[in-house]
């Protein structure tokens, strides 16, 4: 519509329009989910808990954009992003939240354990750091198979001080096993500031004590997320080995659904809301004559669309049935 | 490429911390024979991520004990991703690990833990008893489709016993009867089945019969022919190494009393490890875990009580 695919300004790091929309269309739609999910909660249509990535729409797609199809990753608690950043399809995750049958998990994992192995995502994890000494050893079996891909495996700050992390960093290491371990620091572990956490200013400085490479970026920002992951990705496929990746960025909702967020200040989230990923995509699209007011409306409105779209498909979804409750313990 | 490797704490040129792997360094090199760092958590992560993405781990875990360190990744993860996903993946690995006392090690070197995994769904738990078992048995773990707990006893390392040449698979799930006999069923598991076959034989000349039912996958078990057995004589002793509270001859004497040969029961009884902590001194260490004397006694008095 205005640029041609290959002609966008140096500071969208080579993307071209057209995937800058993708980009666009997928951190909207991890939004949209996102809310809808709450609202869902709100009306007893959903069980359990959930935990929300409102404001971190840009670590998950600038992370993902950086791979290909056949790559992996691995999630956290916190997936529902990632999922959809590497390929999954709204419906089958909105299924798999109202637990039916035709959900990615045949609704027996949920929220916390949303997986679509076919587009490479291994996962969400319901324990901190739970998917970080996995990918160790998925990055062993790439490099023995000598498949051209990598694994990336991400989790938060609250991780980065679990003992496993540390296994697993120093062995992808030793190894130069094709990991990028993707540090979503977004300042609190449930209620635990980061800053009281640990004394180091940037979670990506433990790189060094593992002799990888380490690097902190505005996670807030898709494009430089892209730029930093396609480094890391690249150092990985050649044979170099892990890098740790952290990405500053901030969860605007609470931890999950019990939270009361004594712990910070509204005017700290309203500060990190001002730094919305969103907008400030949006705004530098508009700024370079690649986003026109019409064509965002119009991907809003498209979005808007998928989400009723995947609600409807999830409420009408079969129930799994009770006499196949024992399948899947064992192989 | 061939999809087995095998992975752990000084498996390389060390050969294991009990002589296991020996030589596999030198005949398969360093790329499917692989030491880790000392990082228990992390090895049975690099098994399960492998395992999820069509490689087939066998991992060390030095000392059963130490597996406390791996309980995350087995009980959390590997166990239960099949199942939390749906039934989309599969996580075949096996990891062995040596159990028991009897070595002068003391309580962090000594444990026997089998049962905190046979609690565990999604976990297989194999305890071979005799070298033939132990080669068939590990051979079927490898090829199980699950994370398969294979627990290995140290004193059994020292016995010797036939061993069918070539490739052979004793499947797993399949109890069997290791001695015939008519009086005196023992269930025993691992080392204790050794000791139960010993006192078997003492006890013959006494003509006290006793069956030895060995279950040698714990989980998920085999049941018809430790029930057959109690139904065929009446009386059943359950020896196992590990402690009694919370341990397997619990889940024994439960599927025992569900079945049908509970009507067949005349006397019951166990013997396993008192309920504390491996001592370092040799004579304590000798009496915390049921010996060759105290399972005749123990099989010799419900044979006389229950007459």
């Amino acid at each position: 519509m205005t640029a041609p695919a290959t002609s966008t300004p140096v500071e969208f790091a080579g993307l071209s329009r057209e995937q800058l929309m993708v980009m666009l269309h997928q951190m909207l739609l991890i939004r949209a989910f996102e809310e809808s999910a709450e609202q869902l909660y709100f009306q007893g249509l959903i069980h359990g808990t959930m935990h929300l990535s409102i404001g971190q729409e840009a670590t998950a797609v600038g992370a993902c954009a950086a791979l290909r199809p056949e790559d992996y990753i691995l999630s956290t608690h916190r997936g529902h992003g990632h999922c959809i950043a590497k390929g999954a399809e709204a419906g089958y995750m909105m299924a798999e939240f109202f637990g039916k049958e035709t959900g990615y998990c045949r609704g027996r994992g949920g929220s916390m354990h949303m997986a679509d192995v076919e587009t490479g995502n291994l996962g969400a994890n319901g324990i901190v750091a739970g998917g970080v000494p996995m990918a160790a050893g998925v990055g062993l079996s790439l490099k023995m198979q000598k498949l051209d891909r990598v694994i990336m495996v991400f989790f938060g700050d609250g991780a980065a001080n679990e003992g496993a992390f540390h296994e697993s960093l120093n062995m992808a290491s030793i190894w130069d096993l094709p990991v990028i371990y993707f540090c979503e620091n977004n300042q609190y572990a449930m209620s635990m500031a980061i800053g009281k956490a640990a004394r180091i200013e940037n979670l990506s400085e433990r790189a060094a004590g593992y002799g990888v490479n380490g690097v902190t970026v505005d996670g807030n920002d898709v494009i430089a997320v892209y730029e930093a992951t396609c480094t890391a990705v690249e150092h990985a496929r050649s044979g170099g080995g892990p890098t740790l990746i952290e990405a500053k960025t901030y969860r605007w909702k609470g931890h999950s659904k019990s939270d009361k967020q004594r712990y910070r200040t509204k005017e700290e989230v309203k500060e990190w809301q001002e730094r919305d990923p969103i907008g400030r995509l949006v705004e530098r699209m508009q700024r370079a004559g690649l986003l026109d007011e019409s064509g965002f409306t119009q991907l809003q409105a498209k979005v808007d669309q998928e989400i009723v779209d995947a609600i409807e498909y999830a409420k009408s979804a079969p129930e799994p049935d009770p006499a196949t409750i024992l399948e899947g313990v064992y192989a | 490429m061939t999809r087995v490797f095998l992975v752990g704490e000084d498996v390389g040129v060390y050969g294991g911390a009990f002589g296991v792997s020996d030589g596999l360094f030198q005949k398969y090199g360093p790329e499917r024979v692989l030491d880790t760092p000392i990082s228990e958590a992390g090895i049975a992560g690099l098994a399960t991520g492998a395992a999820l993405t069509g490689m087939r781990p066998i991992a060390e875990i030095q000392f059963m004990d130490f597996i406390t360190l791996s309980m995350e990744q087995l009980v959390l993860q590997a166990a239960k991703l099949r199942f939390m996903l749906g039934g989309k993946v599969t996580v075949p690995f096996v990891l062995r690990t040596p159990a028991g006392a009897g070595t002068g090690a003391a309580a962090q070197h000594s444990e026997s833990l089998e049962n905190w995994f046979v609690h565990v769904p999604g976990l297989k738990v194999v305890m071979p008893s005799t070298a033939a078992d132990a080669k068939g048995l590990l051979l079927a773990a490898i090829e199980d489709p699950n994370p398969v707990i294979f627990v290995e006893h140290k004193l059994l390392y020292r016995t010797k016993g036939p061993v069918p040449e070539g490739y052979y698979l004793t499947p797993l799930s399949r109890s069997e009867v290791k001695r015939p006999g008519k009086d005196v069923t023992i269930v025993a598991t691992s080392l204790m089945v050794a000791r139960a076959l010993e006192a078997a034989t003492q006890l013959a000349s006494e003509g006290i019969d006793v069956e030895v039912v060995d279950p040698r996958t714990l989980k998920p078990l085999d049941p018809d022919p430790i029930i057959e057995s109690v139904c065929k004589t009446g009386r059943v002793l359950i020896v196992h190494e590990a402690v009694k509270t919370g341990g397997f001859g619990g889940e024994l004497a439960a599927v025992i009393a569900e079945s049908e040969a509970f009507d067949f029961l005349d006397a019951p009884s166990g013997g396993w490890r008192v309920d504390i902590p491996v001592p370092y001194n040799r004579d304590l260490e000798r009496r915390m875990v049921p010996q060759v004397e105290n399972i005749v006694d123990a099989a010799r008095r419900l044979v006389k009580e229950a007459r």
